[in-house]
C-alpha cells in the first residue's frame, strides 16, 4: 500500500446520541513527519511497480486522488465500531424504548422490533457506512460526489443538526439542576413544601405529587399555556450557560479534547446501567414490573401503530440521516468489512435498549408496588379511624372480608366513607406509561426517593444522563463545526476556538428561549417536529440516490473492489425495493396523521388541577413548526434547483465564449 | 356525626363485652370507682363526652409507630397523658392550679382513641377550647416525645399540627456546588485557550524559519499511485525505465 507524503495519526472518537440521532464529524490531529528533501522523493517514485490500477468508476478515482493527501484513518477497526456504538446508544434507548415496550404489548413488542431491525435498521446502516467508506468524505462532499444536484442532502443534515443542538442542551441543563440538588438531605423532591400558614402542604403539591411539583413548579416554573411566555428563569439560564460551557470545553481543541472526553461519556453510562440493574432487581416489587413487561400482549401486534412505532424507533435510534455515520466510515480503511460492523453495531444498539428497559421496568415495578401498598395502607387507616378498630387489626390480608363485614354491619357509615375508598390496583399503577423527560425527571426521581441512600442513587443517575447528553452534544456541535472549519473562507479568518465559541454562543442565546416559563412547550415543539419528517426524507433520497442515480451495480462493484466481497442478494433487494417503500410508508403515515388530527395539540400543566391538560397550538406556534420542517426539507430541492441554474448559466457563458 | 358517635359507642360496648369476659377493666372500674367517687364520676361524665364543649378527641396508633416495641395503653399511660396536658396548660396560660385530676379522659377505645377535657377548679368550668388548642400546639413536640410518637401517630383531631419547615441554609446548597463546577470549567477553558495560542505562536515561528528551506520544494502535489498528476497529464507520458531498459539486456538470437 503506498503511503501518502504526510502521515496523519487518528486520535478521535465518537459520541453518544439520543433517539433523534446526531451527526458526528471528527477532526484530526496531524503529526507531520520530518520533511523529505526532493531527492528522496523522486527516488521513491521511480521504485514504484508499473502494475496498472484496476479500472474503477471515475468518482472513486477522483475521491482517492483528492483524499490521499489529507484522510486520516482509525487506528484499528475496533475504534470505529466503538465510535458507532457510542453514537447510536443514547437517551432514546433509556427513555423511549421502555415506553414503547409498555404501550405496545410488553414482550410482544420485541417481535416487530426485531423484524424491523433486520429489515430496515441493518440494511440502512450498512448502506450509510458503505457510502462513507467508499466516498471517503463527509456528508456534503459524499453526496456532491455522487451528484452535484444532491449536495442539498448534506446541507439538510447540517441544518437538522443545528436545530437539534439548540434544544438538546436544555436537557443537560435540567440534568445539572437535578444533580446539584441531589446533594441535600432529604432530597428536595421527596416532600411537599408547606403552605404559608404552616398548617399543611402546598395546594398544587397536594393535588399532584411531590416529584411532579418539583419538576413543573421548582424546575420549570411552567406557565399554564404556550401563549403566556413569562420571564427567563435565572436558575435554568445559569444551568444552560454552564452546560454550554462544558460542551465548549470539550470541543475547544477538536479531537484532542473530544477524544479523551468520549472515553468517559461512552463507558460510564454502561457502568451506571449495570449498577442500576443490580440495584433494580433487588428492589421490593421489581418482579411485578418485570413480569408485566415480559408478558406479551399479542393482540397489540394487530395494531398498525405497533409496527409503525417499531420502525420509527429503529430508524431514529441508529441515528441515520444525520451524516455522522458517513463521516465515521469515511475514516475507514477501504478494505474494512463494514457489513460485519453494521450488523454488530445494530445488534448492540438494540440489546442496549432491551437492557435499559429491564432496568426501567424493575424500577417501575418497585414504584408501582410502593404506591399500591401506600394506597392499601391509606384505605386501612381510613377504615380503622372511622370505625375505631384496634390499631393493627386490619391487614392487607383480611382487608376485603373486613370491608364486606363492615359494609353489612354498619351500612350508613360505610356508605359515607365509600367514595373515599379507592380500589387499589397494581395493574393500574403499572399501566401509567411515561416517556421522555417525564420518565427521567418524574418517575425515576419518585422511585429514587424511596430507596435507601437516595442521594447516592440520584447522583449516579443524573451523572449517567449527563454523560449520555453531553456525548450527544459533542456529536451535534462537531457536525456543525466541521463544515465551517473545512471551508477555507471562514477558517482562514478565525481560529478554531473562536468558531467553536461563536457557535456555542449563538446556540446558547437562542436556547435561552427554552428557559422561559413557557420554554418546555417550545422544547416539545422542537423535540417532536425538528427532526422527524426531515430525516425520513433525507434517508429516502439517500437510498434512491444510491440505488438509482449512482447505480446499484456500480455500487456493488465498488464494494467488491474495496472489501473483496459482494453484498448479498438480500441487501440488494432491501436497498432497492423494501427500504424505500418502508420509508415512503412511514412518511405517508406521518403526513396523514398530521392531516387527520386537524389541529396539532400539546399537553399543558394546569396548576389548579395538578395534572396535564390538552390544548391547541396557537397560530404562530404552528407557523414555527412549519418553518422548522420546511427549512431542512426544502434544502434538498432548492440546492438541486440552484445547481441546475448555475450549470445552465455556466454552459451559456462557455458557449457564448 | 352523632350517629357515628353512637355507633362508635356501640362498637365500644361490643369490645367492652369481650373485655368483661376476659376480666380486664371490669374489676377496676366496678371496685375502685363506685363507692367513693361516684358523685365526682357523674359530674365528670357530664363534662367529658364525645362532642362535648371544649372536648378534643385523641387518636394513637401505637402498633403503626412502634411495631413490636409498642407498649400497651393502660392507666399509667393515661396518667402520663393527663400530666402532659396539665403541664401544657400550666405553661401556656397563667392557670397555676391545674392538676392532673382536672384533666378528664373518657370513651377509651381499643383503637386507641379517647376524648379529653380540661376543667378549671377555681372557675368550676372547662378551660376554653382555644386555650387548650394553643397549649397543645405549643408543647406538641414534648407531648410527642413523651409517648415516642410523632404528629401522624398521636393525633389531636381538630388541633392542626404546626409542620416544621425544613431547615434552609442561608445560601442554597445547589448554588455552592454550581459555583464550584462553574469555576472549574472556566479555569479549564482559559487554560486550553491560552495553551492553544502559545502552540500556534510557536508553530508560526517555526514555520517562518522553515519556509526559506522549503522554497524550492513542491508543497502540495496531488498524487496518484505515487506519481504526480501533472506529469501524467502531459502528452508524452512518462517512461518507466524499469521496463524500457529491458530490451538491451536480451541476448540477440
Amino acid at each position: 500500500m503506498n503511503k501518502p507524503n504526510s502521515k496523519w495519526k487518528w486520535a478521535g472518537l465518537a459520541a453518544v446520541s439520543g433517539w433523534a440521532g446526531r451527526a458526528l464529524e471528527i477532526t484530526t490531529k496531524a503529526h507531520r513527519q520530518a520533511p523529505r528533501n526532493p531527492g528522496t522523493r523522486r527516488h521513491h517514485r521511480l521504485g514504484v511497480s508499473g502494475k496498472p490500477r484496476e479500472p474503477i468508476g471515475s468518482a472513486l478515482g477522483a475521491a482517492m486522488v483528492e483524499m490521499e493527501k489529507a484522510r486520516p484513518v482509525w487506528n484499528n477497526p475496533l475504534q470505529f465500531v466503538f465510535a458507532c456504538i457510542s453514537y447510536a446508544v443514547g437517551l432514546g434507548n433509556v427513555w423511549r424504548f421502555p415506553y414503547l415496550c409498555q404501550m405496545y404489548g410488553g414482550g410482544g413488542f420485541l417481535i416487530p422490533y426485531i423484524i424491523m431491525l433486520v429489515v430496515e435498521g441493518m440494511p440502512l446502516l450498512y448502506l450509510e457506512l458503505a457510502v462513507g467508506q467508499r466516498m471517503r468524505q463527509g456528508s456534503i462532499g459524499a453526496w456532491n460526489t455522487i451528484s452535484p444536484y444532491l449536495r442539498g442532502v448534506g446541507i439538510a443534515s447540517v441544518v437538522v443538526s443545528f436545530f437539534l443542538s439548540m434544544y438538546y442542551n436544555v436537557i443537560n441543563a435540567w440534568a445539572f439542576w437535578y444533580l446539584f440538588h441531589s446533594f441535600q438531605d432529604p432530597l428536595p423532591w421527596s416532600s411537599c413544601p408547606l403552605n404559608s400558614n404552616l398548617t399543611s402542604y402546598d395546594e398544587e403539591c397536594e393535588k399532584a405529587s411531590s416529584t411532579q411539583y418539583f419538576w413543573y413548579r421548582k424546575t420549570l416554573n411552567i406557565s399554564p399555556s404556550i401563549e403566556e411566555n413569562g420571564g427567563i428563569q435565572w436558575e435554568q439560564a445559569l444551568c444552560l450557560i454552564l452546560a454550554w460551557l462544558v460542551v465548549y470545553l470539550c470541543i475547544l481543541r477538536g479531537t484532542e479534547s473530544t477524544g479523551k472526553v468520549v472515553y468517559v461519556t461512552a463507558s460510564l453510562p454502561y457502568c451506571v446501567l449495570i449498577i442500576y440493574l443490580v440495584r433494580g432487581l433487588t428492589l421490593h416489587g421489581a418482579i411485578n414490573g418485570l413480569a408485566y413487561m415480559f408478558t406479551p400482549k399479542i393482540e397489540q401486534l394487530a395494531n398498525p401503530q405497533t409496527w409503525i412505532n417499531a420502525a420509527t424507533q429503529i430508524f431514529f435510534s441508529l441515528g441515520l440521516g444525520f451524516g455522522s455515520l458517513i463521516a465515521f466510515a469515511s475514516y475507514n480503511e477501504p478494505s474494512n468489512n463494514c457489513q460485519k460492523h453494521a450488523i454488530i453495531v445494530s445488534l448492540i444498539n438494540s440489546s442496549t435498549s432491551i437492557f435499559a428497559s429491564i432496568v426501567t421496568f424493575s424500577i417501575y415495578g418497585f414504584k408501582a408496588t410502593f404506591n399500591y401498598e401506600n394506597c392499601i395502607n391509606k384505605v386501612i387507616l381510613l377504615l380503622t379511624n372511622t370505625f375505631d378498630l384496634e390499631d393493627g387489626f386490619l391487614t392487607p390480608g383480611n382487608l376485603e372480608e373486613t370491608k364486606d363485614y363492615l359494609a353489612s354491619a354498619y351500612p350508613t357509615e360505610y356508605s359515607k366513607i365509600f367514595p373515599d375508598i379507592k380500589n387499589c390496583s397494581l395493574e393500574s399503577e403499572l399501566d401509567t406509561a411515561v416517556q421522555g423527560t417525564g420518565l427521567s425527571f418524574i418517575v425515576y426521581t419518585e422511585a429514587i426517593k424511596n430507596m435507601e441512600v437516595s442521594q447516592l442513587w440520584s447522583v449516579l443517575y443524573f451523572v449517567m444522563l449527563l454523560m449520555l447528553g453531553i456525548g450527544s452534544m459533542l456529536g451535534n456541535t462537531a457536525a456543525i463545526l466541521t463544515p465551517l472549519t473545512d471551508s477555507n473562507t471562514i477558517s482562514s479568518r478565525l481560529p478554531k476556538e473562536a468558531i467553536s465559541g461563536l457557535v456555542c454562543l449563538i446556540s446558547c442565546a437562542i436556547g435561552l428561549v427554552f428557559t422561559m416559563e413557557a420554554g418546555n412547550y417550545w422544547f416539545d415543539i422542537f423535540n417532536d417536529y425538528a427532526a422527524t419528517l426531515s430525516l425520513l426524507l433525507i434517508v429516502l433520497v439517500e437510498t434512491i440516490a444510491i440505488c438509482y442515480v449512482y447505480g446499484l451495480k456500480r455500487f456493488e462493484n465498488d464494494l467488491q473492489v474495496m472489501t473483496g466481497c459482494k453484498p448479498n442478494w438480500y441487501w440488494k433487494i432491501i436497498w432497492a425495493f423494501v427500504s424505500p417503500l418502508l420509508i415512503i410508508g412511514l412518511f405517508i403515515f406521518y403526513l396523514t396523521d398530521y392531516i387527520l388530527k386537524g389541529t396539532l395539540q400539546y399537553q399543558a400543566w394546569d396548576a389548579t388541577q395538578g395534572q396535564l391538560v390538552t390544548r391547541d397550538y396557537p397560530n404562530y406556534a404552528l407557523a414555527v413548526i412549519g418553518l422548522l420542517v420546511a427549512s431542512s426539507t426544502m434544502c434538498i430541492p432548492l440546492v438541486a434547483l440552484g445547481t441546475f441554474i448555475m450549470n445552465r448559466w455556466k454552459k451559456g457563458k462557455t458557449v457564448s465564449v | 356525626m352523632s350517629s357515628l358517635r353512637t355507633k362508635g359507642k356501640e362498637m365500644r360496648d361490643i369490645y367492652l363485652n369481650e373485655i368483661i369476659l376476659k376480666g380486664f377493666y371490669s374489676d377496676r372500674m366496678l371496685v375502685a370507682l363506685l363507692p367513693a367517687l361516684s358523685l365526682v364520676t357523674v359530674i365528670h361524665a357530664q363534662l367529658c363526652q364525645p362532642g362535648a364543649k371544649d372536648a378534643f378527641k385523641v387518636r394513637l396508633s401505637l402498633k403503626t409507630a412502634l411495631g413490636d416495641k409498642a407498649y400497651t395503653w393502660n392507666e399509667n399511660e393515661e396518667y402520663l397523658f393527663k400530666a402532659m396536658v396539665a403541664f401544657s396548660i400550666r405553661t401556656f396560660s397563667s392557670r397555676e392550679k391545674i392538676e392532673i385530676s382536672n384533666v378528664l379522659l373518657c370513651n377509651v377505645t381499643k383503637r386507641v382513641s379517647f376524648w379529653f377535657v380540661v376543667t378549671d377548679p377555681s372557675e368550676n368550668q372547662t378551660v376554653p377550647a382555644g386555650e387548650v388548642q394553643g397549649a397543645i400546639r405549643m408543647n406538641r413536640n414534648r407531648i410527642n416525645n413523651a409517648f415516642i410518637l410523632n404528629d401522624q401517630t398521636l393525633e389531636f383531631l381538630e388541633i392542626p399540627a404546626t409542620l416544621g419547615p425544613p431547615t434552609e441554609p442561608s445560601t442554597p446548597i445547589w448554588v455552592i456546588i454550581f459555583s464550584v463546577v462553574f469555576c472549574l470549567v472556566i479555569v479549564g477553558i482559559v487554560l486550553l485557550i491560552v495553551s492553544g495560542i502559545r502552540q500556534r505562536r510557536r508553530k508560526s515561528k517555526a514555520s517562518t524559519e522553515m519556509t526559506d528551506v522549503e522554497d524550492k520544494c513542491e508543497t502540495m502535489v496531488t498524487i496518484e499511485n505515487g506519481i504526480p498528476c501533472d506529469t501524467l497529464d502531459s502528452k508524452e507520458g512518462r517512461t518507466n525505465r524499469a521496463f524500457a531498459a529491458g530490451d538491451e539486456k536480451l541476448t540477440p538470437l
